[in-house]
């Protein structure tokens, strides 16, 4: 497998004094599925449109396979996309859309009969091929747009937010199905999404964007466990920070003192070699404990419960202690807010637990 | 409620009797075997549509109308297509003034508009004739053929274009198998009202036409002969029925496949 299938150097893009995409630089493996994540304005669907060539970049170029594709029109790329409202062409039927980008191909009328029939099979829409865009439903719509860029048989598969407007059991499944189908073809699939879960749940890698720049490019598991700033782990689901200054470093480990809290010996994860520098410890909700009585964790704080919220499978508590101002933590259906006198509660940290941060 | 609702029904009836009563008069007195416009009926004739069609200068002037509707609907009708396309589609600096550069022919009273192309057409030293008829015209029906095409290409989903540029279309091939077809009924739409107004235009024919006479100009002329009146009427007849029947089949046209989904229109071949 190529390490660097597509290659993206320095590429920025401009729009006036907008610095959509600005001066990124990576490589993207041959096969892989690719995310892109980051909230709106992020820069992601530029930097995808610049692949597509629906915009060429102020700066820098593109490389795919080897090839210099940064000044190609999108009809001479090896690219195919899935839009974010699938844009089925309305006039023509479900057969005749995915026949479309197969005319300058040059195949033979039985070969292409033969690749209509296999991508419909492929995406499960057998028997509608005589149906037009308005007689489908939203699921039924993003297959067709897949299966009009899969029969085109391209290098790369470009998908913008495709599962944004379908809803939640259905993006459920099809997250799955996508995943499934994209290792059955093996085709590079490069998809944008402001759904972490999303990114999360399907990717063999996620780039992190914010402001035009990849934050953090890395897999699933490591985003999680270990983002590398703020944005990221504030992105990447939901966390408590805490202020603190370096203090000795201690091999793998480093000495922080935390605000309010005392000194604490953690994982040094940013491997921070200088004393006092400012740094943010991060505790992920899940890995604390909420009980009625205290607990031997390495850190165990009394606290008064502000605010509950019930979410079904779990109960979110926002609670307050003396030491620190909003502390959010959930509970699985063990504890709910009926289980606290009072509002009064003891929360637990692990310090295997708590990630070093940048401050940034 | 039910008092309102008659006195707004009463003022519709009013106010259509008013606006169709004059033109009835012309099918009517039309069949009527007199030369002159006044009641009491005198009896049945189809008389004056067999004077009418027996007038070798109508036909000329037919014929020299036809072709300025025509070339002005078409030329009009391709210059407002790609106005609209730059207005819909694109953000450009200049962009609320060259919309109103456009309109203007739309705004401002046609007989200075007239007076205005007659000096500068003979000052370069023309002659008048349907030349500078069907400029005056393709001017003229250019506002109304825009405003026809960007209400049907607002709203259109550009990304069908990027769609088929992604699919291997070039630019031409992505405009004659995508956006043609999607844009169709609004084109035909301003072609026939195009047409139809050019067809019907009296002033900028009356102040360039010189010698070869449009249809109104035919029509205008022979007016002042008392007797020639019934066959102008037959002919006028003729003239609102093709008009009546035009208009509305463009904007049959211009609605078709609109409505329901604004995102996603197109011809409705399946229906």
């Amino acid at each position: 497998m190529n390490d660097s299938f597509i290659q993206i150097n320095r590429i920025s893009k401009h729009f006036g004094n907008v610095k959509a995409v600005d001066d990124v630089s990576f490589q993207i493996k041959e096969g892989e599925f690719f995310s892109l994540l980051g909230p709106s304005g992020c820069g992601k669907t530029t930097l995808l449109r610049l692949l597509a060539g629906f915009e060429y970049p102020t700066n820098g170029n593109l490389l795919l396979d080897g090839i210099d594709i940064t000044a190609l029109p999108p009809d001479k790329r090896p690219t195919n996309m899935v839009f974010q409202n699938y844009a089925i062409f309305p006039h023509i039927n479900v057969e005749k859309n995915v026949q479309f980008g197969l005319r300058k191909l040059g195949l033979t009328s039985d070969e292409i009969s033969k690749r209509v029939k296999d991508v419909l099979s492929l995406v499960k829409l057998e028997g509608y091929e005589e149906r037009f865009s308005s007689q489908l439903s939203g699921g039924q719509r993003q297959r067709v747009a897949l299966a009009r860029a899969l029969v085109r048989q391209p290098k790369v598969l470009l998908l913008d937010e495709p599962l944004g407007a379908l809803d939640k059991k259905l993006r459920d499944e099809m997250q799955l199905e996508l995943r499934t189908l994209q290792k059955e073809i093996g085709i590079t699939f490069v998809f944008v999404t402001h759904d972490q879960q999303e990114a999360i749940s399907m990717s063999d890698r996620v780039a992190v964007m914010s402001e035009g720049k990849i934050q953090q490019m890395s897999s699933p598991n490591e985003l999680y466990k270990n983002p590398q700033n703020i944005f990221v782990s504030d992105f990447i689901g939901e966390t408590n920070f805490l202020k603190a200054k370096t203090e000795s470093k201690d091999g793998e480990y480093i000495n922080v003192n935390i605000e309010n809290l005392g000194q604490f010996k953690v994982k040094n994860s940013l491997n921070i070699s200088e004393n006092s520098s400012d740094v943010i410890c991060s505790v992920r909700p899940e890995t604390m404990m909420i009980d009625v009585e205290k607990s031997d964790w390495d850190i165990c704080l009394e606290a008064t419960i502000k605010q509950t919220s019930y979410l079904g499978e779990m109960t979110k508590f926002y609670v307050e202690t003396k030491e620190i101002e909003k502390v959010i933590t959930v509970s699985s259906q063990y504890f709910d807010n009926q289980s606290f006198k009072e509002n009064k509660c003891f929360i637990s940290i692990n310090l295997n637990d708590i990630s070093l941060l940048n401050k940034k | 409620m039910e008092q309102k609702n008659n006195t707004l029904l009463i003022y519709t009836l009013l106010y259509f009797a008013f606006l169709y009563i004059p033109v009835l008069f012309l099918p009517i007195f039309s069949f009527n075997d007199a030369n002159y416009m006044s009641f009491p009926l005198s009896g049945f004739t189809t008389e004056h549509y067999e004077e009418m069609w027996s007038k070798t200068n109508l036909h000329k002037a037919l014929w020299a109308s036809v072709k300025v509707g025509v070339v002005a609907s078409v030329v009009s009708t391709t210059i407002a297509l790609f106005a609209a396309k730059a207005f819909a589609r694109y953000k450009f600096r200049g962009q609320n003034i060259s919309y109103g550069a456009i309109m203007i022919p739309f705004l401002i009273p046609e007989i200075i508009l007239a007076v205005a192309i007659l000096v500068i057409w003979l000052s370069l030293g023309f002659k008048l004739g349907l030349v500078p008829v069907t400029l005056g015209h393709i001017l003229f029906c250019t506002p109304f053929a825009m405003l026809i095409l960007i209400a049907r290409i607002e709203g259109f989903d550009f990304s069908l274009e990027e769609a088929s540029r992604d699919l291997g279309e070039n630019a031409w091939g992505t405009f004659y198998r995508v956006s043609l077809p999607l844009y169709l009924p609004g084109i035909i739409a301003a072609l026939l009202l195009s047409f139809i107004i050019s067809f019907d235009e009296f002033v900028l024919a009356f102040f360039l036409t010189g010698s070869d006479a449009t249809l109104p100009m035919y029509m205008w002329a022979q007016m002042r002969f008392i007797q020639k009146l019934p066959h102008v009427l037959a002919l006028g007849a003729v003239i609102i029925v093709f008009t009546t029947f035009i208009v509305l089949l463009a904007f049959w046209l211009r609605n078709l496949g609109q409505g329901k989904e604004k995102v996603e229109f197109g011809i409705k071949i399946h229906e």
